[in-house]
């Protein structure tokens, strides 16, 4: 890792009582749910990381607690460098608050997670589903949501396939 | 199938100004058919007559699913998912996605491969922004340009079709190198692009950069600056023609391009014409690179020869055991990728490319989230066309260059 | 009768009234701008000159349904799209033919999941389907003579049927 790399995410591990780890040479750091808006503040304002690349969940179904993750890739263009935070999220009743203060493209990205995964964020000024239609029951991306899969209609069973397929009428 | 949706404005009300609710402002549905949105985009548009008071748009009318299907597929078999993202960049769709996969399982690429994916990345560029001219001057009433850029653009897809069978939807790239040695043909194919196209490039600057016309509707329109730019996430042409020096070929070299040897040009008005700059130039800077990677084609495989995530070839399943081992776990399992996470980003034609993928130790990728330039880029449209008209926003529409397949995924 | 007279000595030309209308319908038959996807792409390489659609009467692509014979749905049609391809398809006015360009609008293509519809026929009428992902122009050119086979032997008694 970067030497800088290395001391933000010490500074992070001191203030924040965050958890960092490496993995091929990227930095990834476990902060609470509750700090996280304090967190990226900081490192927008004294660390220069002005980019927010990425924001996404992920679901760790099974497990409740916790069961998402929601993750945040930063970069700083001044300095060159990226930084991964992790949000851990409970299962029943998931809410974060909002970064929409600290970064533009906040707003569209937590929309998208509201969508896809159901995870509130508290604070935001438009808490529309933004990919599904507006009246869609359930959250696509979570484990427990059936893909949605439909048989392949071979010669065996083209007949009874057929017969069943919500073909449209004149 | 249900009725459609008619949008009141109760729903909106607090994103539209107060005039609109007075019934001031006019409500006008640019919608999900439109010749000018380059795909199924829809715009809500407030107008004060002609001038545009707010804009809010509406995706996922493309949604399909990319990110959940690719969780129910192997590693190998996921990555035909990737191509129909960005249907324009499809061969850099491909790379961000190996280069993940690479990442997570630590998988080294050879020489010959690398400069082979450089070179058909950079291609894909130009094919991208070829496109991307022929379209913007489509709208903007210019429209002979549409077919002298499809015609340069057919000569990029025979060559993509000579070295992989397929014209866009190419899946060329696989985890460790690309799928198989090129033809013989192929250095004179790109010798032959490489000689007719600066005259092309030429004669088309020549037709619009002091053109009055495009000077009148690009000059000044859709101004963006660029801490806007930076708070809105916005990457790629854009960010560079606000004056950003930011593009992660030079900056976080991947593939072996801090060996080539090419300009990013950087502008800082951020209007339209600084973008169409940026995008001209960015195409003969493509070029040089592809001379330089032809140049230097260096001999040896194309793949990697690590048989855990590699299949092995043909002609060695019918003589050694473990050849055919690993063949047939490859095909049936697939490899397994360590229970990690990474983000792993290229620079396309839009923007910064990346995917984060987890694995979870089995053969099926556990998350695969794909950052799209395209869905920031869009998110800033709202803030740089107020106040100017209808037909600016085409304007600005088109020279922000997004692509629907990559927004809704 | 008269028009025999006029022609002078050009020999009998004789004609049915189908023959001449479906003539017509095939030789300047306008697509509707429906280019949802990668389809659409293959779609504006088809209109460009290398393969030119052109030639077989496809001079304009109208974007308002109000003006056009022929939907060609290029592209994956997606849960929140289909109510509105519907809407598109009824302000057609008759005739009118669909042709499902591309794996996604035939079957649901590679995508076999909850977002999109399993083959555009779920949502409107298809006439004919072209594979591929994405078809080739000249597979989509192809598609397009089909149709034109298919109008030619169309017989007005089932349109007034339909009717």
């Amino acid at each position: 890792m970067d030497n800088k790399l290395e001391q933000i995410v010490q500074a992070l591990q001191e203030k924040f009582k965050a958890q960092g780890e490496e993995f091929r040479g990227e930095a990834h750091v476990l902060v609470g749910a509750g700090q996280i808006v304090e967190v990226l503040t900081w490192l927008r304002d004294q660390q220069n990381f002005e980019l927010l690349s990425a924001m996404t969940a992920v679901d760790y179904c099974p497990q409740e607690e916790p069961r998402f993750h929601v993750v945040y890739q930063l970069t700083s263009v001044a300095n060159n460098l990226s930084l991964m935070l992790r949000i851990p999220v409970n299962g029943d009743k998931p809410e974060v608050p909002t970064a929409t203060g600290v970064f533009g493209n906040a707003i569209w990205r937590e929309r998208e997670i509201w969508d896809m995964f159901g995870v509130r964020f508290a604070g935001h000024p438009d808490p529309r589903r933004i990919l599904m239609p507006p009246d869609w029951e359930g959250h696509p991306l979570r484990k427990d949501y059936p893909l949605g899969y439909e048989e392949p209609q071979f010669t065996f069973n083209f007949e009874e396939i057929d017969l069943r397929k919500p073909y449209a009428k004149e | 199938m249900t009725q459609l949706e008619e949008v009141t404005l109760d729903e909106l009300k607090h994103l539209v100004s107060n005039r609109a609710i007075q019934g001031d402002t006019m409500m006008l549905n640019m919608g999900p058919q439109h010749p000018a949105t380059h795909g199924v985009l829809r715009l809500l548009l407030e107008l004060d007559g002609e001038i545009i008071v707010n804009c809010i748009p509406d995706i996922g009318f493309l949604h399909t699913g990319i990110e959940k299907n690719m969780e129910a597929k192997t590693y190998q078999k996921a990555e035909v998912m990737t191509d129909r993202l960005d249907y324009l960049n499809t061969v850099g769709n491909n790379l961000a996605y190996c280069m993940a996969v690479e990442k997570l399982v630590d998988l080294d690429v050879p020489p010959r491969g690398q400069v082979l994916r450089v070179l058909l990345t950079e291609l894909q560029r130009i094919a991208s922004h070829l496109v991307w001219i022929g379209t913007h001057c489509l709208d903007l009433a210019a429209m002979s340009m549409f077919m002298y850029t499809f015609r340069e653009r057919e000569q990029i897809l025979d060559i993509l079709e000579l070295v992989s069978g397929q014209r866009m939807m190419t899946t060329y790239f696989r985890p460790g190198g690309v799928w198989r040695d090129v033809p013989v043909e192929f250095k004179k194919a790109v010798r032959d692009f490489i000689k007719i196209f600066p005259k092309r490039l030429d004669e088309y600057e020549a037709l619009l950069t002091r053109n009055p016309f495009i000077l009148d509707r690009l000059l000044g329109i859709g101004k963006l600056t660029r801490e806007k730019a930076l708070s809105f996430g916005v990457t790629g042409p854009i960010l560079r023609a606000c004056g950003v020096d930011w593009d992660l070929r030079k900056k976080r070299p991947y593939m072996g391009y801090e060996e080539y040897d090419f300009d990013v040009p950087i502008r800082t008005e951020g209007d339209n014409y600084a973008r169409y700059l940026v995008r001209m130039q960015e195409m003969r800077e493509s070029l040089k690179i592809v001379e330089q990677a032809l140049n230097k084609l260096p001999m040896g495989p194309v793949r990697s020869d690590n048989r855990k995530f590699v299949p092995p070839p043909r002609s060695e399943i019918g003589t050694s055991m473990e050849a055919l081992i690993h063949h047939f776990k490859l095909w049936t399992e697939g490899f397994n990728a360590p229970k990690a996470s990474i983000y792993s980003a290229i620079e396309g034609p839009r923007g910064e490319l990346g995917v984060y993928l987890e694995g979870d130790g089995g053969p099926k990728p556990y998350r695969v989230h794909l950052r799209t330039p395209s869905f920031e880029n869009v998110g800033v449209i709202p803030e740089i066309c107020k106040g100017y008209l209808v037909a600016d926003l085409i304007a600005i529409i088109g020279s922000i260059d997004f692509v629907l397949g990559d927004i809704d995924r | 009768m008269g028009i025999e007279q006029k022609l002078g000595n050009m020999g009998v030309v004789t004609t049915t009234l189908e023959g001449v209308v479906n003539w017509s319908r095939t030789r300047a038959m306008w697509p509707m701008l429906f280019g949802l996807a990668c389809c659409a792409i293959e779609m504006m390489s088809a209109q460009a000159p290398n393969y030119d659609m052109s030639r077989f009467g496809m001079e304009l692509m109208r974007a308002s349904p109000r003006q056009s014979d022929l939907m060609i749905v290029a592209g994956r049609v997606s849960r929140k799209m289909g109510p509105v391809l519907r809407r598109l398809y009824d302000q057609m006015p008759e005739p009118k033919w669909v042709l499902a360009m591309g794996d996604c609008a035939s079957c649901g293509g590679v995508f076999n999941n909850y977002a999109i519809y399993q083959g555009v026929d779920e949502v409107v009428p298809v006439d004919v389907y072209v594979a591929g992902c994405p078809p080739r122009p000249e597979a989509l050119i192809h598609g397009v003579m089909t149709l034109y086979e298919k109008v030619k032997s169309e017989k007005f008694r089932d349109l007034a049927a339909k009717a």
